[in-house]
């Protein structure tokens, strides 16, 4: 299996490591039986994401989409966080082997989880944003690439 | 930058004396062995003495070594050949639940052809009850197929009390062989075995070739229908330069086995002291004593395999992990998960597989990058953190 450049550099390297104090939305997704979980920290102020902070157990590739995902969503609005797809996250990446799509899958939802914690917590809407599904699945897209 | 080669279960460096004494097969005695003018009889000659020379180290008769393909095919053969034939006799066999998947993939696919397997359990070291073994015989049993050793973690079977019950009981057994072969001494009589895998590439010679013990007596279909190549039992010309190869790298290993093992021996116990006290939250998997020589297995908590191999490799050290993301499917060793690994712990799996060429100066260098690798990855995991949590609570 190959991984490209960038998922390297995002593994070897990975931006936003650590977690946020009090953090305005918290969103972790996956289990360890699965044997990946991503738990991502935003900090949002007037609607915008000032600052993000990942963990994640997890594979190179699901390392590689939690930095991509969080340097995405940087400085960005809430509505523009919920137009980054798995496949933007993807596609900034070079690409992802097969049988690691599902980790652009679980950065992507890691993310709108965080984003609906940030909307409970603050009873507001956010238009598109379904709240989290359970965290015993198996997050496998429907269709792989 | 250095490169340690710690994979040896994966697959093995071929010796230069292997090479050597195969490369004369390629070129000046290329015949096909059932021609028959001279480079022919000479490469026949070459064969016969190869399955001489494996028979005599593995304590067999030269009639009873069949060459093949390597150890999947040698599974298949066994298992498919031994059911087809007493199939009237019986639809019972017996496994464990650690095997490799040459024999587990094999007994599925005879399960859904009408046969029954019983998977016997292991315990937490790994090792099958040759008691459970007796347990499981019925009257339709027709086959038992226990590894010798396992690949992964490396613990060695009681093969030859298993061999004895199966004897009792007058059902075939066979050994997958393929991980104790030319690492530990394998003797088919002392083993009480009726079948056993083995493969070159194992053991320092090339890939692609390899051979199944089939005993005197015992019946067998072919898996491969042909010509009357082994006996008439396995079809298509004899990959010769490949089977000089097997037969002087199992020469070779053994006549070095005991040096060899004590060196390595030495070195694993090493490794494995080395880890446990620089390491918190680590588990040794496998049996303690009763492991390969080249064996060791270990198992990080809050942390994954795959990413685990990958800082590894950019230090220049190739090992392997039980992790679901190195095996491309969702579920982590089904090996780990037999010796009551849960999940989680299973992912975060480690083996180191050492070899003889494997230095003390390479034990340590990878004991001086292993800590801050793990650590770097325990800092990044959501578990670590949690586990952190609730200690300081």
């Amino acid at each position: 299996m190959m991984y490209s450049k960038k998922v390297m550099d995002h593994f070897m390297n990975p931006r936003n490591v650590g977690e946020i104090e009090n953090a305005s939305g918290v969103g972790e997704v996956g289990n360890a039986k699965c044997g990946d979980i991503m738990k991502i920290y935003l900090d949002i102020e007037d609607n915008i994401i000032k600052d993000v902070k990942f963990k994640t157990f997890g594979c190179g590739a699901a390392v590689a989409t939690s930095s991509m995902a969080t340097e995405m969503v940087k400085g960005k609005t809430i509505q523009e966080a919920m137009k980054i797809t798995n496949k933007a996250v993807m596609e900034a990446l070079d690409g992802l082997p097969p049988v690691k799509v599902h980790c652009s899958v679980l950065a992507e939802e890691a993310l709108q989880a965080a984003l609906w914690d940030y909307a409970q917590k603050n009873g507001i809407e956010i238009e598109g944003l379904k709240p989290p599904k359970s965290g015993d699945h198996h997050h496998i897209p429907e269709n792989d690439e | 930058m250095q490169k340690i080669y710690f994979d040896n279960a994966a697959t093995t460096s071929m010796k230069k004396e292997v090479i050597d004494a195969m490369m004369p097969y390629f070129t000046e005695s290329f015949g096909n062995p059932s021609s028959i003018y001279e480079i022919a009889r000479e490469n026949k000659k070459a064969l016969d003495e190869s399955r001489d020379k494996i028979a005599k180290l593995l304590g067999a008769d030269s009639k009873e070594i069949y060459f093949t393909s390597g150890g999947t095919e040698s599974d298949n053969w066994a298992i498919k050949g031994i059911a087809d034939v007493y199939k009237d006799k019986g639809n019972h066999i017996i496994t464990s639940s650690i095997e490799h998947h040459a024999v587990l993939h094999t007994c599925e696919y005879l399960e859904k052809n009408g046969f029954e397997v019983t998977y016997l359990p292991v315990d937490e070291y790994g090792q099958v009850n040759p008691k459970d073994v007796e347990k499981a015989i019925k009257d339709n049993t027709i086959l038992i197929t226990i590894m010798y050793a396992n690949n992964e973690i490396g613990t060695i079977q009681p093969i030859e009390e298993i061999g004895k019950i199966a004897k009792e009981k007058g059902v075939i057994f066979h050994t997958d062989a393929v991980q104790a072969v030319g690492h530990i001494p394998v003797d088919v009589k002392k083993a009480n075995v009726d079948l056993l895998s083995l493969s070159g590439h194992k053991f320092h010679g090339p890939k692609g070739v390899g051979a199944l013990y089939i005993r005197k007596g015992i019946k067998i279909k072919p898996l491969l229908h042909g010509g009357a190549q082994e006996r008439g039992r396995r079809g298509g010309t004899e990959n010769v330069p490949g089977i000089v190869g097997l037969a002087k790298a199992l020469e070779l290993a053994v006549e070095n086995m005991e040096e060899n093992n004590k060196k390595m021996i030495e070195l694993r116990d090493y490794i494995i002291k080395g880890v446990t006290e620089k390491i918190e939250h680590v588990k040794l998997n496998g049996h303690p004593t009763n492991r390969l020589p080249n064996n060791i297995n270990f198992t990080f908590d809050f942390i994954e395999g795959e990413s685990l191999l990958l800082l590894l490799d950019m230090k220049g050290i190739y090992a392997s992990s039980g992790s679901a993301c190195t095996s491309g499917s969702l579920d982590p060793s089904h090996v780990l998960l037999s010796i009551g690994l849960p999940h989680e712990r299973a992912h975060g799996s480690l083996r180191i597989t050492i070899g003889d060429e494997n230095t003390k100066a390479e034990a340590d260098y990878f004991l001086e990058v292993l800590p801050s690798i793990v650590q770097r990855l325990r800092d990044m995991s959501p578990l670590y953190e949690e586990y952190k949590k609730q200690k300081n609570r």
